[in-house]
């Protein structure tokens, strides 16, 4: 009687389970088959499967409108990359400075750090772009590359510290009666081991980055700059019908790079989230 | 507590300031200047071009007893926050406890149910959901197969705002994923001494479960707020603030006044006023966090 009850228990619990698994998956897999469809099937049916599976929607929409997805895509590239490996390596530097040293003033600008991490981006972004403003640097990347050499997203710089308290500090000390330098202790012996909260922070700059739409709307306004978020949204202005499968077909093709990656890289996701407590 | 006053550093430690130094130009120049500065543009007429003109507090009166828009967005933007924060942690949560056993595959399930949170917040994702929630669209169709009229999901200011706060509360993979790992760390000889004493389960999550994760939920709440009131991408592409500014943001109307008609001081005021909001909620969650949040160390290190 007892047994019966647990396989009916876990009959249930993977029932429910496997419920909200396509619950939340639906609204993904409606949008890859809806890149398919006209207009005329996407509304007024519950039909999940597309009539045909045409690419016109794909080798339309990548056409774009005023410029083509090629050129989205490297302009997004050439805003993200940089943007990530900068990141990744100022907090790292940084977080080295602030989980090995014993330094005058360590508890308030470790104070300041945390708290840095509840600065809305809203109350920065006015001084921020007449600041740019002045030294030329709107309408380019610059302003994320700037932000990302100096580790203004404390976010990582924090993660990373949590990280490294982790280690062991025998590592430093041994190191530097060997006659190691700081610097040196740092590149050889604890950047090794920081790689999972270096690729994790790595990962969701990344993330963040492409996804951004804000930013790049102030930042970035000639459309040979627009990166791939401002491109999808424009195209609803552009057209007087918007041929919907075309919007969906291009919206699952920006969605594809962070999928794949998400794919390669789910250790470090979950982990990174699980280790310093991710917002997002 | 003398002996750590008088520490003595060594050469070595004062290197850490070479390693600090990225990210002190950053916050002198990239966080702290700038706060100051939109504090003092919040008191000032500036046109971009122009020079800023003080007005002392104009602005902010303006704000509220003549700019309507300010304050219906205003309105809007904590609806959207109440709306979206607590469900969205709840059902976090509340999944993550149902998880939270010997189940097969939770790997898969952990990273199926964490995908949403990949791209919640982009654009790619609210076209989806502006197609889906359309007046035929698929939604619409769906109730029609249960007999349901339509609903204007979009079009209706009774419903828009609902539709962006469920583009934000289908994204609580995330929370869970962070709830999920927070449950594993509780010990469970806390549990088994609970069962010898004969504590139910409702008992042992209140007396166990929840005060052990209360440093995790603490944190992700006030993470949450704070994205919450700046939104903006899923609401400018689903509705644009539509119908009838049922869906105007406070990050929409900082956008138009800072960036559409350039007036700074009055964008800067705007987002003082955020900035205010999210600072009041922190210090009153973190003067209640001694109440409910229950910490193993002090953190220090």
């Amino acid at each position: 009687m007892r047994k019966k009850n647990k396989t009916l228990d876990k009959f249930f619990s993977y029932l429910i389970i496997v419920i909200i698994g396509l619950v939340l998956l639906y609204p993904i897999i409606y949008m890859f088959f809806g890149t398919f469809k006209s207009n005329e099937e996407i509304f007024g049916s519950t039909k999940l499967l597309p009539e045909s599976f045409s690419l016109v929607n794909y080798i339309e929409g990548w056409t774009g409108t005023a410029m083509s997805y090629t050129k989205y895509f490297a302009n997004t590239a050439l805003m993200v990359i940089p943007t990530t490996l900068l990141t990744v390596a100022s907090s790292a530097f940084v977080a080295y400075g602030f989980a090995r040293f014993r330094f005058p003033g360590k508890k308030i600008l470790f104070g300041v750090l945390v708290a840095t991490l509840m600065l809305p981006n809203s109350v920065l972004i006015v001084p921020r772009y007449l600041l740019y403003n002045q030294f030329g640097w709107l309408d380019s990347y610059m302003p994320f590359y700037v932000q990302a050499l100096f580790a203004c997203n404390s976010f990582f710089v924090y993660q990373i510290v949590q990280f490294m308290r982790g280690l062991p500090k025998d590592l430093d000390e041994s190191a530097y009666i060997d006659g190691c330098g700081t610097f040196r202790v740092f590149w050889q012996i604890l950047l090794p081991l920081m790689k999972p909260a270096i690729f994790s922070a790595g990962l969701f700059q990344f993330m963040w980055t492409y996804n951004d739409y804000f930013n790049p709307l102030i930042y970035l306004n000639s459309t040979n700059k627009y990166v791939i978020s401002l491109a999808l949204r424009s195209t609803l202005d552009a057209e007087s019908v918007v041929v919907w499968g075309k919007v969906l077909a291009m919206a699952f093709v920006a969605v594809i790079p962070l999928v794949i990656l998400f794919f390669a890289a789910q250790k470090y996701f979950v982990e990174g989230i699980a280790t310093s407590g991710m917002k997002g | 507590m003398k002996k750590r006053l008088f520490k003595h550093y060594s050469k070595r430690d004062y290197k850490a300031f070479i390693y600090l130094m990225p990210w002190l130009i950053g916050l002198l120049v990239l966080q702290i200047y700038p706060i100051v500065s939109s504090l003092y543009y919040s008191f000032t007429d500036y046109r971009i071009g122009g020079t800023p003109v003080w007005v002392g507090l104009q602005n902010y009166i303006r704000l509220f007893t003549e700019d309507s828009e300010f304050t219906k967005a205003l309105a809007v933007t904590l609806r959207y926050t109440v709306t979206t924060v607590p469900l969205k942690l709840a059902l976090a949560l509340a999944i993550a406890m149902f998880l939270n056993r010997n189940i097969k595959g939770i790997n898969l399930i952990r990273t199926v149910y964490y995908i949403p949170s990949l791209f919640g917040g982009s654009v790619a994702i609210s076209l989806l959901w502006r197609v889906m929630f359309q007046d035929n669209g698929v939604i619409n169709a769906f109730l029609g197969v249960f007999g349901m009229d339509p609903i204007s999901w979009l079009g209706d200011k009774r419903y828009a705002l609902n539709v962006i706060c469920l583009l934000e509360i289908w994204q609580f993979g995330s929370s869970m994923v962070m709830f999920l790992a927070a449950l594993k760390q509780v010990p469970s000889s806390l549990y088994e001494a609970a069962s010898i004493d004969g504590a139910g389960k409702f008992t042992k999550f209140r007396k166990i479960t929840f005060p052990q994760i209360t440093p995790i939920i603490f944190f992700t709440l006030i993470m949450q707020l704070i994205t919450a009131l700046q939104a903006y991408t899923s609401a400018q592409v689903i509705t644009n603030g539509g119908p009838l500014k049922s869906t105007y943001l406070l990050g929409m109307k900082l956008y138009a006044e800072g960036f559409s008609y350039f007036r700074m001081g009055y964008a800067s005021a705007i987002s003082w006023i955020m900035f205010l909001i999210i600072l009041i909620i922190t210090l009153f969650l973190f003067a209640t966090s001694k109440k409910w949040v229950h910490y193993e160390d002090e953190g220090d290190f």
